[in-house]
């Protein structure tokens, strides 16, 4: 494995420069195989830890938002693989790639799996070797969700089309080394959880399902499943290449490795940005062209994520572990400048209510509690809040976070009491004076319409 | 599985619970009922005098949503 990246330079840091987005347009197969040549072989045996190894050293970081470090990912599905026997059988274990970004204001993972499908399939095959898997299977969305980001970029098409075919066209060269199986799955908020993704896979709907048991124990066809997001696997497909300490070249210490970020909002160039991990968050917004408008706060995250007021943005890095310090999150990659324009509390309303709309209604509280947040929030923004309405949205907090079997209820409530926080003085405002006319400012937000699955 | 030294916590599969409330009823000890009747269970180990009970309460459950697992097993549900 050597030390330089792909034509022997070290990545640059401009938009469509990057590692992972090296161009404005489509990297077919032979570009591909002529910018980083066929995926190496590690050492041959299933399981073998060569490239576990590497991605250890590498720090690489899953990208799908929860930021869970991506070798004890693949170690528990290889151990979970060796206690059922998949590992020393015919049997195997099973790979998936999660391109199904269904965060409203992210649309990195479908940048990249329209631009550089190669990579993500390397990265499913070189993971799917490491973890002893005999099958994989590549998840989007069957259709995009509408409404998402303006801006640049591919249209929103449906991506099953053209990633079979660029499955296809792998076939002759025999890079395929494991089955490839491309899966649109439905639309939704929540379709795109691990669990969703699994259940679907065996025949179920798109929903989330109980843990325990974890895909990485049981997962597709009940056997130990590593469920990846698509931009961990590009990542996989890179370090195998050319190695940990070339991948560390980009980042930081904690936080090593560039990132897809997807800048909406108030930017005068929205779209999907590569930037080095660690790097200040206000050079992306002015890699993204800078304000298009006064700002007055970034969304950092997405709906997983939270609020930093402007002032909060000086010298702040773009990383999980710091945007987690500062009290948001990187979550997918997703940052959204909102205008002074704007009220923060209707952006949040909105929000809310979408979120509450995409419950899948399998679990109580969530079911019963998000419509009673979403309908807390409509009143702070567009009514005159007193302090009883304040309590109840704490109320409403602590009775759905941590109580539905997916993260949506504790995403809502999350961001609905963080809000209540930041923007407290927006609040006393509303209280005393009523809405602001900046409620009727267009929703920046993205709230997409979308039918739950 | 369920070892002598192994401590057990209770956990509500919130997909299968339809609140009928025999949990809340059967073992108050540890399960409360939230304004729409659904379970909230007292965070921790159970303690070893209230396991009889708390394995009554697991039989009972009509949708079999309330389990009694390893404190050890406790996954975190993962993200998108």
């Amino acid at each position: 494995m050597g030390q330089q990246g792909p034509d022997g330079t070290t990545r640059q840091d401009q938009h469509g420069q990057g590692r992972l987005l090296p161009g404005d347009g489509t990297v077919d197969l032979a570009a591909h195989l002529d910018l980083h040549g066929p995926p190496p072989f590690s050492d041959g045996r299933p399981g073998a830890v060569s490239l576990i190894d590497q991605v250890d050293k590498a720090g690489l970081t899953g990208r799908g938002g929860a930021g869970f470090p991506t070798g004890r990912k693949l170690r528990a599905v290889v151990e979970a693989g060796r206690r059922g026997g998949a590992m020393h059988s015919q049997v195997g274990t099973v790979v998936v790639a999660n391109g199904a970004e269904s965060e409203p204001a992210s649309r990195k993972d479908r940048q990249l799996l329209s631009q550089s499908p190669h990579l993500v399939l390397d990265g499913m095959v070189l993971a799917a070797e490491a973890v002893g898997a005999t099958r994989t299977y590549l998840c989007v969305h069957a259709a995009a969700p509408g409404g998402a980001v303006q801006g640049g970029g591919p249209p929103r098409e449906a991506l099953g089309g053209p990633l079979r075919e660029a499955v296809v066209s792998r076939e002759r060269s025999g890079l395929n080394r494991v089955p490839i199986q491309v899966v649109e799955i439905p639309g939704g908020y929540v379709s795109s959880q691990e669990t969703a993704l699994v259940n679907l896979i065996n025949g179920g709907r798109a929903v989330p399902t109980f843990v325990p048991p974890r895909p990485a124990v049981r997962g597709a066809h009940k056997r130990p499943t590593l469920v990846q997001n698509v931009e961990t696997l590009a990542n996989i497909a890179l370090i195998a290449r050319y190695g940990a300490d070339w991948f560390r070249q980009a980042g930081d210490a904690e936080a090593p490795g560039t990132a897809l970020v997807t800048v909406s909002g108030a930017v005068t160039s929205p779209g999907v940005y590569e930037v080095d991990l660690g790097s200040r968050v206000t050079d992306l917004i002015s890699l993204a062209g800078g304000p298009a408008a006064d700002p007055q706060a970034v969304l950092a995250g997405g709906y997983f994520g939270g609020w930093l007021p402007m002032q909060a943005l000086a010298g702040l890095r773009l990383s999980q572990p710091s945007l987690r310090r500062a009290g948001a999150s990187l979550g997918p990659g997703v940052i959204v400048l909102l205008p002074a324009a704007a009220c923060p509390l209707a952006e949040t309303a909105h929000a809310v209510a979408y979120l509450a709309g995409q419950s899948a209604g399998q679990c109580g509280p969530c079911k019963l509690g998000l419509p009673v947040l979403a309908e807390c929030m409509q009143r702070i923004a567009f009514g005159r809040p007193g302090r009883d309405l304040l309590g109840s949205v704490q109320q409403v907090f602590a009775l759905v976070a941590g109580r539905g079997a997916c993260h949506l209820p504790d995403s809502a409530a999350g961001l609905a009491a963080g809000t209540l926080a930041v923007f407290e003085a927006e609040v006393r405002r509303h209280a005393e004076q009523g809405p602001c006319p900046r409620v009727n400012h267009p929703q920046v937000l993205p709230a997409p319409d979308l039918v739950p699955a | 599985m369920t070892g002598r030294n192994v401590q057990q916590t209770l956990r509500v599969n919130p997909i299968a619970c339809d609140s009928h409330g025999l949990c809340m009823e059967l073992l108050p000890e540890l399960v409360a009922a939230d304004p729409w009747g659904y379970p909230i269970i007292r965070p921790g180990p159970v303690p070893a005098e209230l396991l009889p009970l708390a394995r009554r309460a697991v039989t009972a459950c009509p949708t079999l949503a309330l389990l009694l697992i390893r404190a050890d097993d406790q996954a975190d549900p993962p993200q998108t």
